[in-house]
């Protein structure tokens, strides 16, 4: 399989998170080469460990084993890198890289069971999508302990060796949206550049900002708002969300700067509802991805039954303002 | 809480694939160990669905249960990936390399 040489000497690191690896923090949350941000694969010892200490699964993604080395501050460890290909350790395990046979395999490499003369391991909750614990202990000897969610309720939980259910549940609080904007960002900086550049040279840079607000809009301000915003689906959050964002960046400047009312407001509004709103819920659908909740059926349930609905609203809302700019409805209204 | 859950499910179809055999099992706790949303609790005899409604089909309970009792199509909830995977643009409706 791989030719890998195995592990002699356990590899050292510390509880420390310095400037270095701050600045690495940083550059991941921005998406920044982002398969760079990898740990070496392999045993690593905290402090001064001896055969009885624990031992701790991490993915060798700088974020993961950061989290796990600087929460376990003071206790003297063992941590076992697996090579998730620079991935964390929940994505990891979604697609079996943090998963059961490379697992088996490090305990095999690093020669754990020599290292230590107990034959217990303990790994990330968010681990057990790609581990199946009863196989692991089958195929290696070592007993699979579940440790809480999010490594720094690793020393609480060391005292019973027990989660509580809080522990055990994964969150999606304002914080953890917050901090995935950039990366949704990024994700569309390329268009938004080509819209901007586009607007400067076309001399509509009012335009332009508007389909800025509308992205924005979709990639920033939805995961900020998203417990709050009603509704289950995404799409129809969106919808909602993208609704409100076309009455402020489109109907309300245009009332009150351009002076534009009645009629010709509500056809404007209109139109730019049918082909702004869909933009804001698909980027919403593309979330689905980020979060720590949504499931398999329930997205492909919402992707058969609002795709097309949004694709008749954009191309109706396009074929609309042609033809109200070709007739210049203005004047006839 | 049963028929809270019933109640909830039954005005929509389910969400997830998620089935349970409490037959099988022997309420050794493990899937309310993985669970990341407390779909599952110990019970008296065997482990109890009691927030079915929150299952994201991570596959954690199905790939731990020592008895099989749990069955899940698991998979990412990644619209991205699956429209990816419909448009041919990735074989399988998986995360990509970076994700």
């Amino acid at each position: 399989m791989k030719t890998e040489n195995m592990q002699k000497e356990p590899y050292v690191c510390d509880s420390i998170i310095t400037l270095v690896n701050r600045w690495d923090h940083f550059l991941v949350r921005f998406g920044w080469r982002r398969n760079h941000h990898r740990v070496r694969p392999g045993l690593y010892k905290l402090g001064n460990p001896t055969q009885e200490s624990l031992v701790f699964a991490s993915a060798n993604y700088t974020l993961s084993f950061d989290a796990l080395r600087s929460s376990l501050k003071g206790i003297d460890c063992y941590i076992l890198v697996l090579d998730t290909k620079g991935i964390n350790v929940w994505c990891a395990a979604g697609k079996g890289t943090f998963g059961t046979d490379e697992l088996v395999h490090r305990i095999e490499m690093t020669e754990l069971s020599k290292v230590v003369n107990h034959r217990s391991i303990i790994l990330p909750q968010l681990g057990a999508p790609g581990v199946c614990a009863h196989e692991v202990r089958k195929r290696s000897g070592f007993k699979v302990e579940y440790g809480p969610v999010r490594a720094p309720d690793l020393p609480k939980y060391l005292e019973t060796r027990t989660a509580t259910a809080e522990m055990r549940r994964v969150r999606f609080n304002l914080r953890d949206r917050l901090e995935l904007i950039p990366v949704e960002i990024k994700a569309f900086l390329f268009i938004m550049i080509v819209v901007i550049f586009t607007g400067l040279f076309t001399r509509e840079i009012w335009k332009s900002l508007q389909i800025f607000g509308i992205l924005i809009t979709g990639l920033a301000l939805f995961p900020i708002l998203l417990p709050w915003i009603p509704t289950r689906d995404f799409i129809t959050k969106g919808l909602l969300l993208g609704g409100v964002a076309v009455m402020m960046i489109y109907s309300l400047p245009s009332y009150l700067i351009g002076g534009i009312v009645g009629w010709v407001l509500v056809f404007e509004t209109l139109i730019n509802m049918l082909i702004m709103t869909p933009v804001v819920a698909f980027l919403a659908l593309n979330f689905t991805g980020s979060t720590t909740f949504t499931s398999r059926t329930g997205v492909r349930r919402e992707i058969f039954m609002y795709i097309p609905i949004l694709a008749v609203m954009f191309i109706s809302g396009i074929v609309l303002s042609v033809i109200m700019s070709l007739t210049n409805m203005e004047v006839i209204i | 809480m049963s028929t809270k859950i019933s109640k909830k499910t039954a005005k929509k179809e389910p969400v997830n694939t998620l089935e349970y055999k409490p037959e099988l099992c022997i309420n050794c706790g493990m899937c309310s160990t993985v669970c990341p949303h407390g779909v599952f609790k110990p019970g008296k005899d065997t482990a109890k669905i009691v927030r079915f409604e929150a299952c994201m089909e991570c596959g954690a309970c199905q790939l731990n249960c020592s008895m099989n009792a749990i069955k899940v199509e698991s998979g990412v909830g990644c619209a991205n990936a699956m429209i990816l995977a419909a448009l041919k643009l990735r074989k399988t409706a998986s995360c990509g390399e970076s994700c």
